[in-house]
């Protein structure tokens, strides 16, 4: 039976229309038409204004309140598609596929020029994105310049969202059991060596399925994939005249839209089918066990301060969108010129629907917010205890599966590793747990306790949330890669264009005796050696594990610890390395094989350092040259610490007993082993003191060791053990 | 870039029933509004059984409506039991059904010939 609702009721030129349905916000296929929706809270003008995809000039332009006819007459009369402060009205017969659409926006204040502050900006001259917009084209392939005189940019697309997932949804892996791997999706297979069809786009991450699979994570972290302009804040190099871009896109023109310039379909300009190959991409990830998550930036958008473009919100409603002091400049707590104001009850709405749409439509499978404690700030920018943005996502009934990660710091000063307001949901990334790594790693003293602290899931800062609330990491996109962080003391960004002034200073790190790349043997076996401890140590941590894309194969980046604007080979994944260094992606992978298939490492809750089940050895022990005998002095720069099998899981799951021995001395030392219970015998996984051909072993194929009772660790060495 | 066509194709105008199904040859641009009279020409050739080439190899371009036209014959028709064969794909066309994850659905053959051993199998 056809609905009733398909008949229009309204006439406006040679347009059929008729009253529309205020939710959901944005552009909707509909029977006969698309109905069309947006908030403004100011605005008492609003405009649809329609474009033939491409075309400069809008071919019609449809207001929500004026005078129309009925169907079949020329009696004008006043009509008002207005409910609340939501326009919304249904266009019949409008081919939704050739399409582009905006707005545009009015109220009665005058005109705020630009540069100019001002609480509201509104400026009918300007069409204006729906900030729900689905699809965006504008920037459709990936750095094509674009028409710099064309008007309205960044256009809404319509998209038929009726994907065939069949029988796809969310894994749910359990978050003790994730091994992230974070990559730019872009610079995963940009690089001439990738060697695939479609490099540098979702299709091209696909092909890629298979490597993921082998080096044997389970989870993807997509640095930022919403629509974002790669030509933002673009400029040459003063010196070597070369094009830098934001390259990371953290900065979003719109959340509900993927990157088009990241599909190898973007070129047909087709929103669907944009949305088409990465959700084909979510899909054959979820086949292969590998979960989605997404990286986003709710802190602020690509509008920028009063000097920035309008694109969207800002001449929608900026005093809704943007927290704004009393005079109307823009708060700056992003680093970016505007902070968005997340705890709007509006903008709150806005948010919680731009990451159910993707957990529902998009199946994605968790989200890392950036710089997140500013989605605690009250509307003047305040930290508030009780975030209710923070309350309702971490309540939501659609995202109630998906992992809420928070950068739990902002560029406002407010730092709250292990105190985000985490309504007992919300993990960090562990900024703590990568500063002690590293420093420990370096062989710096007077760490040894927190060590422990770090791996064990940091209790100090997770008491009551357990170790998958920390997410720990040595290395992300910001800042070294690995091989750089053991091969730089200092950061060297020249490229970047700003002096070297850009990136952080404190990046712990220690260039293992040279400054840079050399050919001395001596120095570039310690630096795998310590690429390899970190990694060895990242993988028997509890808490949840995050490797940096590329750090398996030793990607550099030349000791700029800042890529955000190269769109270059500097940047990009040389896949030539893993023909390379096959030693270092035989220890990695081979490292995330061991943590995957002992349980001793997945603990949902804190060990106790207590035997409650009666093995004769308490769930962790620490152990120092001597066994039972941690060294927790100042000076000491060597920690053994064994996992018991027995309680693994809290007890509840049945494991091997690992012990693991980590030294930062500069010599070698002869440790005594814990003694294993009659019948067993520690055998060796890993150790990155020995020569690279026996520094770790096949899961399964570990060998035993000839003396049970001593082993020598190497200077600067990790040893890990398993008892069988 | 791509300049969408946006002329309504007359599709099927070479349908013709063979012994072993049926044969549609379509012609032209599949985008939202020519996906559409396809469909209505196609849909009532599935009868329970029945065998159908899609012949492709004249068709230039597909919008996402157009690959949403294919997998919903192909739902309807495997729905009634019956099988369905796409010919003459350009590599274009191929590849962009790869990438959209349409491609994995079809039984897709590089000739004619082909296509009617697999339907009569």
């Amino acid at each position: 039976m056809d609905r009733i609702d398909t008949y229009p009721t309204h006439v406006y030129n040679e347009f059929n229309m008729r009253p529309g349905r205020p939710y959901p916000f944005g552009a909707t296929p509909v029977p006969g038409g698309i109905n069309f929706s947006v908030f403004s809270h100011h605005a008492d003008y609003c405009v649809l204004v329609l474009f033939k995809k491409g075309e400069a000039r809008p071919f019609a332009e449809i207001p929500f309140r004026g005078m129309f006819t009925r169907p079949g007459t020329a009696e004008p009369f006043w009509g008002d598609f207005r409910i609340g402060n939501v326009f919304s009205m249904v266009v019949f017969d409008l081919n939704y596929e050739e399409i582009e659409y905006g707005f545009r926006m009015g109220a009665s204040q005058p005109k705020v020029e630009r540069g100019k502050p001002g609480l509201h900006r509104f400026d009918t001259s300007q069409v204006l994105l729906d900030p729900y917009a689905r699809a965006i084209g504008g920037r459709d392939v990936w750095g094509q310049t674009p028409d710099w005189d064309k008007p309205y940019p960044h256009r809404g697309r319509i998209v038929y969202d009726d994907f065939d997932w069949e029988s796809d949804r969310p894994l749910e892996i359990p978050t003790e059991e994730l091994v992230v791997y974070e990559m730019h999706v872009r610079g995963f297979t940009r690089h001439p060596s990738s060697g695939i069809k479609h490099p540098g786009t979702f299709a091209g991450l696909r092909e890629k399925i298979p490597y993921l699979k082998e080096l044997g994570v389970n989870c993807i972290e997509l640095m930022p994939i919403y629509e974002f302009d790669e030509f933002e804040g673009s400029r040459t190099h003063p010196e070597t005249s070369e094009r830098l871009f934001n390259y990371w896109g953290y900065s979003t023109v719109g959340f509900f839209a993927p990157k088009a310039g990241y599909a190898a379909t973007g070129s047909a300009q087709d929103g669907t089918m944009v949305a088409d190959e990465l959700m084909t991409l979510v899909k054959d990830l979820h086949k292969n066990g590998i979960e989605v998550m997404l990286d986003v930036v709710f802190n602020h958008t690509a509008e920028g301060n009063e000097f920035g473009p309008t694109i969207s919100f800002r001449g929608i409603d900026n005093v809704t969108y943007y927290m704004l002091t009393s005079d109307g400049y823009y708060f700056n707590f992003s680093g970016t010129g505007n902070t968005l104001n997340c705890n709007n009850p509006v903008v709150r709405g806005m948010v919680l629907d731009a990451l159910r749409y993707w957990a529902a439509e998009y199946h994605i499978d968790g989200f890392r917010f950036d710089l997140a404690a500013i989605l605690g700030r009250d509307q003047n920018g305040a930290p508030m205890l009780n975030p209710p943005l923070l309350e309702v996502l971490a309540h939501d009934p659609v995202l109630a599966k998906c992992k809420l990660i928070a950068e739990a710091w902002d560029a406002g000063g407010l730092y709250q590793v292990g105190s985000f307001p985490a309504f007992g949901r919300w993990a960090e990334w562990n900024g703590k747990y990568r500063d002690t790594l590293r420093r420990w790693i370096k062989g710096e003293g007077g760490l040894v306790s927190e060590l422990a602290l770090r791996l064990q899931g940091s209790p100090d800062l997770y008491a009551s949330r357990g170790p998958t609330a920390s997410i720990n990491f040595i290395t992300c996109h910001d800042g070294f890669t690995l091989m750089d962080m053991v091969s730089y003391n200092d950061k060297h960004n020249e490229a970047n264009g700003e002096n070297n002034n850009d990136g952080a200073n404190d990046n712990n790190s220690w260039n293992s005796g040279w400054e840079g790349e050399t050919e001395d043997p001596e120095i570039k076996t310690l630096r795998f050696r310590q690429v390899k401890n970190a990694f060895a140590l990242l993988m028997v941590s509890q808490g949840v594990p995050m490797l940096l894309m590329g750090d398996e194969m030793g990607q550099t980046q030349h000791g700029n610890n800042n890529m955000y604007c190269h769109d270059n080979e500097i940047s990009w994944l040389d896949w030539n390395l893993l023909e390379k260094n096959p030693g270092l992606f035989r220890f990695f992978k081979n490292c995330i094989a061991f943590r995957q298939e002992h349980q001793v490492f997945h603990n949902r809750w804190h060990l106790h350092s207590q035997d409650y089940m009666g093995s004769g050895y308490p769930d962790i022990s620490w152990h120092g040259v001597r066994s039972w005998q941690p060294d927790w002095s100042e000076q000491s720069l060597m920690l053994g610490f064994m996992l018991d099998g027995k309680h693994a899981r809290g007890g509840l799951g049945e494991d091997n007993s690992i012990y693991v021995f980590t030294n930062t001395y500069w010599e070698g030392h002869d440790v005594e082993l814990p003694r294993l219970p009659e019948g067993q015998r520690w055998h060796v996984f890993a150790n990155t003191g020995a020569p690279e051909t026996e520094d770790v072993w096949e899961p399964g194929t570990e060998p035993a060791l000839s003396d049970q009772s001593n082993l020598f660790v190497g200077a600067r060495s990790v040893v890990i053990l398993v008892a069988k | 870039m791509i300049e969408i066509d946006i002329e309504t194709i007359q599709p099927g105008t070479g349908s013709s029933t063979t012994s072993q199904g049926t044969v549609v040859r379509l012609k032209g641009e599949i985008d939202a509004v020519s996906a559409a009279a396809v469909q209505q020409k196609i849909l009532p050739l599935s009868v329970p059984g029945c065998r159908m080439i899609l012949d492709m190899s004249k068709v230039a371009y597909m919008s996402s409506a157009g690959l949403r036209m294919l997998l919903s014959v192909y739902r309807q028709i495997s729905g009634n039991k019956g099988k369905v064969v796409l010919v003459g794909l350009s590599d274009e066309l191929k590849e962009t059904m790869s990438m959209t994850g349409f491609l994995g659905y079809f039984t897709v053959e590089d000739s004619l010939e082909l296509a009617l051993q697999v339907i009569s199998q």
